[in-house]
């Protein structure tokens, strides 16, 4: 039987490095190729010797797609194409493929700049490996070769992020990537159509959890920066540069506009300004309101949002300024937020989640005094606000896209173990369908059932619609007669005759013959006019005949009465029927060796 | 005044029907008619390949053919729909069979049989749904027709099940077009009609399950044009409906969605089990929850179609109808409460701050795992997805049910508000503004706790003045329930009233109803708001400030409810209440107060009949004069002119008639006036001073007609006569003076045709009213007519000149209600020095707020005027300061009452300016505006 393979390299019951391997219908596919942040060694990488032990991997790969530009989904690609060796096709949207190298170039900086590693991969080869990459766009069905085909939804969660339908033939797996299936301010929700695939590999970040309105969150957001503005204090919002400071900075701009607000709102520069302009760019993939609106002004191309200069944090009055990085840990969010910490008119608004040990986990934890470097104490007398914003499906949004797509297997990837668990007893409750969570390395067979094409020739289609209804009923299946001819890598329906023909063969009758023994004391003509007028008011609707030669004939069915002279009572009938009127013949048997009614006349 | 309609309804009507270009096309169009036909028929054979015999059709189908040559073309066309061969070619002919069936006057059905006829032949399956369409159309015609009806449909029946799909589309639409509406002939009728094609219904829902998606909408669409004929659905279907819910297509789920809805509100009551368990519910109850589930679909066609659909179903359960707003939250498979009904408890325990610390919004209490259901059964959370979708057009729709649904469910409208409140913040205008009017809608039934009016209130900063007015209209009809609540709306009212000078009347307005509505909760608060002190005197508010005056609008309106407040209130308090209630007396109610005399209106009892008794006494007076040539006639007009003109100024409901009154009163002064100086007699040269004096009066009439006529609204015909019986003296005046210093006859000889046009003009629009007018002007001046067409110019001024000043006065009857047309420019003030700043050469852009009363389309007929008051080259001229005048005009146009009297005067030469029918009166003060032209950066 034919199936469908998947494997986690990475991202099985597990948060990061995703890489995802699957074989369907003989062809091998990677689905994201990325590194996990919780580590600094061998395991940041998914393990490609799983493929193979030596040498390279493109024999073993017809392709590999991204999903987005997340470095937990494209961090290995270099690595895996330049340093392990691939040189076929990588797949990913146009968006991913102008954002990513700027993250992958960003994070080999802090890793051999900062950190000082060897042996990690260089510019010249994260230049080489985009060179490999193929884009693509939306809804576009893209031949990877003759049978493998590719085509991409529209996921939400960033700039770019894709869901890939994969296809060979009538077999299908389609991979979400990370999506979100609430709109937010600048990204509009993840949609696919009822393409049925054989497995639907989903993300399940948030398996537990079912979230709550965004717009009370954003209301609350805007509420408490709007406040502090106007008592005059000083919004500090450390963000990381991609993502969801965009979003906030579309959702304060329109307040600000909205509102009529005059206070400066900075951004700090670098990384983040080279990112807004690809968000300019590719205005096809955010939300509703920012396309149609683009027309008149492009939403990126902020009117109150400006660079931010170092000696900007000192200005009196208040202001808005997000700075990088997000938790706080160092770099210029860490210098305005000692600056301003000390005045109890300001704000911090922690956007995202802080990891254990930086300052941000610190004073979101209610801590008071903060101990810095020298040995000085920093009191934060700053109000401190949590506000997340996350752009994973919750629970009810992966169910909503398993609704949307009706997949007949589920496997769910990217997630801790234990809410896994709780997500796919739901599936298998609610859907009743299969749901799988491999763990990395471990393998899932799904056997597919897949439909098999089969050519039939038209004249015999004809021929039996004509037997038939006018119409072919959806509903009611029928059989028909036909031979299956498998020549040259393809099947085909073809009539008998057709088939002898074109192989060159004879036709042979194939007849059975039976006798049935009949005690009757008629004379032979006699009962073979009994047995006719017995089976013309058995068999209604057939034509039977009564030959001249002393036969009967129900439609091909010969019947002949013979007697031995010793025995004259005892009439021996002889029935004879092709093959195609198996059954008809074999009725015909057994009703006549029941007898004739006694009642009947002789004609 | 009936009469007078009535004739020049017939007169008018007369008109038309004389007009004899009406019958000359027609009779052109009878005669072309052989040869119509004919010519196709010739350009058809001519036709060599179907190419041209197409382009034949396609040039032929734009050209019209009258009723009676219809058949003989169809005739024609038929005729060669049987020889021809190709396809296209068929199809054309057929759609243009259809396209000329529906020619005006033209019966159908004598082209039915033939058209019939075709259905033998025809193989291709496109040409045959053409065909049904043309059926459809000559169906359609002929509604009345049973008989034709029944053949119809045999021949959908019997093309029902064609392979093409085109095919069975056409003939489910033609059933549903079509179908018996009466109940199927299942008693008596059986004879006459297969009972198959008697009942419509059930051959049509076969059709649900086609396997062509256009087949299935066709089918759907189908029922639903049934059920709108009339015909009662039975419940057997909601099954089948409920099943297309599911399909593939997103028409088909679209369509099924409205079946649903039909089905549902046609069999409401009736209970239909819950799959896969016991229970049973309602049927409205069960399409409901099922339509909700759609409000989840993937495509947003058909979540509007669900969202809305929503809104239409107020047979709902209550308990079903909640649930739309429920959204179990979950964390890590802890139960967690929304923001919602945190925002509740916080307000319920008395804390104001939420979410101040990370994690306060932790999840508590652990989720039975097996209890959790993810995907919602039935209606949970339906308008949560809604009201969050991605496009606005589901989040408007979903609005908008809410709306319906919570008016009329006061629990359910409780319930939404939090939601509603959110939309608030919506990105998109339009869905702000439209849940703003919901929310306005439903007030009714609510009451705003703290927390929610403080989201509502800021919305007031909103730079959208849309917005902002849609909130301040919402606030007039909220009720809030603490002090705080109505200190918290009057504070974030007066930063509005700060930031957005402009609302200051809205501002009030809202105040206004605010106090009105909540006098308890206001009174605690009066010493506080008017800064008052048991001890000590306060320094005295300064009263022209418009956040101090909407502080005493919101107080006034209060203690008008509440007569303890009144002794909060200290002495300049009083003053300042006697100022209001004068300056704004629709902002501030007569309240019984300490110091009655201060009021004066207060002790004269009602003022409005006291002072509509001293109108009709002075107009009383005035009746007396019967010649203004006599003696003291000219002082009591004065002084009535005066009286009346006061009397406008103080009692606001009689202004329009009061200065109606004085303003046609000044004409007839301003007439006597001028014919009234023994200088009449004098040699010309003699009397040029005169003659100056005499032109400016009859020019002000003809203006103050103008204005008579146009700026005063509740006019009757009796008054419009009047006012064209003074414009006629005007032009009289004018045309004797004119005589009178021009030499020469030529001249005079087409003004005075002119004038005898517009006294013919007038007799004709005032036949009526003529009885009235024996003794004045123009009465004597008809006596005379038939002596006045005939006599020359010269003798014509004499006659003119006589009876001018032997008419009598003509009385002025007052109708009840006169209105004068007013506009208050609110901005630009004309206060500001700041001068308007602008890139020289470039357009400048002034927003005109200003206020209009008693306008009548205004959209059409008010404009605005900009005068330049500086020399115009500082416009070009960089860094000078300039004064331009902005002004209102309400431009009139006299074709509104009177086409054909006045369509002849526009060409006059006596007075180009005045003398045009259209022409504008300004109105309102003028505001004078500084510019100031910036060099254009380079």
């Amino acid at each position: 039987m034919p199936e469908i393979k998947v494997t986690p390299l990475g991202a099985g019951q597990d948060v990061g490095r995703s890489c995802i391997l699957v074989s369907i219908g003989g062809k091998n596919i990677m689905l994201d190729c990325g590194m996990h942040m919780g580590f600094n060694d061998d395991r940041r990488f998914p393990d490609f010797s799983y493929i193979t032990q030596q040498g390279r991997l493109t024999e073993f790969l017809d392709c590999v797609i991204i999903s987005h530009f997340h470095l937990d989904h494209c961090g290995a690609l270099p690595y895996m194409s330049e340093m392990v060796g691939y040189d076929g096709p990588i797949y990913m949207t146009h968006p991913t493929k102008a954002i990513c190298p700027i993250l992958l170039e960003d994070f080999r900086k802090i890793t051999v700049d900062k950190k000082g590693e060897t042996n990690f991969f260089t510019s010249q080869m994260i230049k080489d490996c985009m060179k490999k990459v193929v884009p693509l766009n939306l809804h576009q069905t893209v031949q990877v070769d003759d049978e493998l085909e590719i085509k991409a939804y529209y996921a939400g969660h960033v700039l770019g992020a894709a869901m890939v339908q994969i296809k060979v033939g009538s077999e299908s797996v389609v991979y979400t990537g990370d999506y979100n299936m609430t709109p937010d301010r600048h990204l509009g929700a993840a949609w696919i159509d009822k393409c049925r695939p054989d497995i639907l590999i989903s993300e399940s970040t948030y398996a537990t959890t079912i979230r709550d309105s965004k717009r009370c969150r954003e209301r609350d957001f805007l509420k408490k920066v709007h406040e502090t503005v106007e008592r005059g204090g000083k919004v500090l919002i450390p963000v990381f540069a991609l993502g969801r400071a965009q979003e906030l900075c579309i959702l304060l701009e329109t307040f600000w506009e909205r509102m009529n607000m005059k206070a400066p709102i900075y951004f700090s520069t670098g990384l983040t300004e080279k990112a807004n302009h690809y968000y300019k760019l590719f205005i096809t993939w955010t939300n509703q309101k920012i396309r149609k609106t683009f027309v008149q002004r492009n939403m990126f191309e902020f009117k109150h949002i400006k660079a931010f200069d170092r000696s900007y944090a000192d200005n009196p009055g208040p202001m808005v300024v997000f700075a990088t990085p997000g938790m706080l840990h160092a770099g210029q969010s860490l210098q305005i937020f000692k600056k301003w910490a000390g005045n109890e008119k300001n704000m911090i608004i922690m956007p995202g989640y802080c990891v254990q040990g930086t300052i941000g986990h610190k004073i979101l934890n209610g801590q008071k005094k903060l101990e810095m470097e020298n040995r000085q104490t920093l009191e934060v007398k700053l109000q401190v606000e949590y506000m997340s914003f996350s752009a994973h499906a919750d629970a009810k949004g992966i169910m909503q896209l398993i609704r949307m797509a009706e997949p007949r297997n589920m496997l769910l990837v990217h997630g801790e173990a234990k809410k896994m668990e709780f997500l796919k007893d739901k599936i298998e409750q609610e859907f009743t369908i299969n749901c799988f969570m491999p763990a990395n390395g471990e393998t899932t067979t799904v056997i597919t059932n897949p439909s098999v094409p089969v050519d039939i020739s038209l004249n015999l289609l004809k021929r039996e619609m004509a037997l038939g209804g006018p119409l072919p009923d959806p509903k009611k299946p029928r059989t028909m007669h036909g031979t299956l001819i498998m020549k040259e890598n393809s099947l085909r329906l073809v009539s008998p005759e057709q088939a002898l023909k074109e192989l060159g063969l004879n036709e042979h009758q194939l007849r059975f013959t039976c006798r049935v023994q009949l005690q009757d004391p008629h004379s032979d003509p006699d009962t073979l006019s009994r047995i006719y007028t017995h089976l013309k008011s058995v068999l209604k609707g057939y034509t039977i005949q009564h030959l001249p030669d002393g036969t009967v004939m129900v439609e091909s069915i010969v019947i002949k009465v013979s007697s031995s002279a010793e025995e004259p009572n005892t009439k021996v009938l002889l029935l004879s029927w092709s093959y195609q009127d198996e059954d008809l013949g074999s009725f015909l048997s057994t009703l006549l060796k029941k007898g004739l009614p006694s009642g009947l006349s002789s004609m | 005044m009936a009469a007078h309609l009535k004739k020049r309804v017939y007169e008018e009507f007369s008109k038309v029907v004389q007009l004899p270009q009406e019958e000359a096309p027609a009779k052109k169009l009878r005669l072309t008619k052989p040869s119509k036909s004919a010519a196709l028929h010739i350009d058809l054979c001519k036709a060599s390949n179907p190419t041209d015999a197409l382009q034949y059709l396609l040039h032929f189908a734009r050209s019209s053919v009258e009723a009676e040559s219809v058949e003989g073309v169809v005739r024609i066309l038929l005729e060669h729909y049987y020889k021809e061969q190709d396809n296209s070619v068929r199809l054309k002919i057929a759609s243009l069979i259809g396209l000329l069936s529906k020619t005006q006057n033209f019966n159908p059905e004598s082209i039915l049989d033939d058209t019939l006829n075709t259905f033998n032949t025809e193989k291709s399956h496109q040409v045959l749904a053409q065909l049904l369409d043309t059926l459809l159309v000559i169906g359609t015609q002929l509604p009345e027709s049973p008989i034709v009806r029944h053949r119809l449909i045999e021949v959908a029946y019997k093309h029902l099940s064609d392979t093409y799909f085109g095919v069975r589309n056409k003939c489910l639409q033609l059933l549903g077009c079509l179908g018996n509406v009466d109940t199927p002939l299942n008693k008596d009728g059986q004879g006459l009609v297969p009972a198959v094609i008697g009942d419509a219904q059930s051959l049509i829902s076969d059709y649900f399950a086609d396997q062509d998606p256009r087949v299935r909408t066709a089918a759907i669409k189908a029922m639903l044009q049934l059920h709108e004929r009339g015909l009662k659905i039975q419940q057997t279907i909601y099954d089948q409906a409920c099943r297309l819910l599911c399909d593939d297509y997103e028409q088909v789920r679209s369509a099924a969605v409205q079946m649903v809805w039909v089905l549902s509100q046609l069999y409401p009551e009736s209970i239909v089990p819950i799959p896969s368990s016991n229970e049973q519910v309602r049927l409205v109850d069960d399409s409901f929850g099922k339509i909700s589930h759609m409000v989840s679909d993937g495509s947003w066609v058909v979540r509007v179609q669900a969202a809305k659909t929503l809104g239409n179903m107020l047979q709902v359960s209550p308990h079903f109808l909640e649930q739309t707003l429920d959204k179990k939250l979950m964390s890590d498979l802890r139960r967690k409460r929304t923001a919602h009904e945190r925002a509740k408890e916080l307000y319920a325990s008395g804390e104001f701050s939420s979410g101040r610390k990370w994690a306060d919004d932790a999840p508590k209490e652990k989720v039975d795992t097996s209890a959790v259901n993810l995907i919602a059964s039935g209606a949970c959370g339906a308008f949560v997805h809604g009201l969050e979708d991605e496009m606005y057009e589901v989040r408007i729709a979903a609005v908008d049910a809410l709306s319906a649904l919570a008016q009329s469910s006061a629990s359910f409208a409780e319930k939404c508000l939090d939601f509603l409140v959110d939309m608030f913040n919506d990105e998109i205008e339009e869905v702000r503004l439209q849940s703003i009017h919901v929310l306005r809608q439903i007030s009714t039934n609510i009451t705003l706790r703290e927390d929610q009016l403080d989201t509502v209130l800021a919305v007031l900063e909103d730079s959208s003045r849309d917005i902002r007015e849609a909130l301040h209209e919402l606030l007039c009809f909220t009720n809030v329930s603490t002090k705080e609540c109505i200190q918290l709306a009057l504070l974030e009212l007066l930063k509005n009233l700060t930031k957005y000078p402009t609302d200051r009347n809205s501002v009030w307005k809202c105040l206004k109803f605010l106090g009105c509505r909540h006098p308890t909760l206001v009174l605690p608060l009066v010493p506080e708001l008017l800064s008052t002190h048991p001890y000590f005197h306060t320094p005295e508010p300064d009263m022209d400030d418009p956040a101090y005056i909407a502080v005493l609008v919101l107080v006034f309106n209060a203690a008008q409810s509440c007569p303890t407040m009144t002794a909060l209130f200290s002495d300049h308090t009083f003053r300042h209440y006697t100022y209001l209630r004068d300056s704004l007396s629709h902002l501030v109610p007569p309240l019984r107060v300490r110091h009655t005399h201060t009021h004066p209106f207060q002790t004269l009892g009602p003022p409005i009949y006291s002072a509509q008794l001293f109108l009709q006494q002075s107009l009383g007076r005035i009746s007396t004069i019967h010649n203004l040539q006599d003696p003291g006639a000219q002082d009591l007009l004065n002084f009535t002119i005066r009286d009346l003109q006061r009397l406008g100024e103080l009692q606001t409901e009689l202004a329009g008639a009061a200065d109606f009154s004085a303003t046609y009163l000044r004409c007839q002064l301003l007439l006597t006036k001028a014919l009234q100086e023994k200088l009449w007699t004098m040699a010309v040269p003699l009397c040029l001073k005169h003659n100056a004096m005499a032109t400016a009066a009859a020019k002000q009439m003809l203006e103050e007609t103008y204005k008579l006529e146009f700026l005063y609204s509740g006019l009757e015909n009796r008054q419009v006569a009047t006012i064209h019986h003074v414009r006629l003296q005007a032009k009289a005046l004018q045309l004797v003076l004119t005589a009178r210093t021009r030499r020469g006859v030529e001249p005079l000889i087409s003004v005075c045709e002119k004038f005898l046009q517009e006294v013919e003009s007038f007799q004709r629009l005032f036949v009526v009213e003529l009885p009235h007018l024996q003794e004045s002007f123009v009465g004597k001046l008809l006596d005379l007519s038939p002596k006045l067409s005939a006599c020359k110019p010269g003798e014509l001024v004499k006659i003119l000149q006589t009876t001018l000043r032997q008419s009598g006065f003509l009385n002025l009857q007052l109708p009840k209600q006169v209105q004068r047309a007013s506009a208050t420019i609110i901005e630009p003030t004309g206060e500001s020095d700041n001068p308007l700043r602008f890139t020289s050469g470039l357009v400048v852009a002034l927003d005109i707020d200003a206020t209009l009363e008693h306008v009548q389309d205004p959209h059409n007929t008010v404009k605005v005027q900009v005068h330049t008051l500086t020399h115009t080259s500082c416009l070009t001229a960089h860094g000078l300061a300039c004064q331009i005048e902005v002004r209102l005009l309400l431009a009139y146009s006299s074709s509104r009452l009177c086409k054909a009297a006045w369509s002849d005067s526009s060409t006059e030469g006596l007075q180009p300016a005045e003398g045009a029918t259209e022409g504008t009166i300004p109105f309102g003060k003028p505001v004078k505006v500084f510019i100031m032209p910036k060099p254009a950066r380079r």
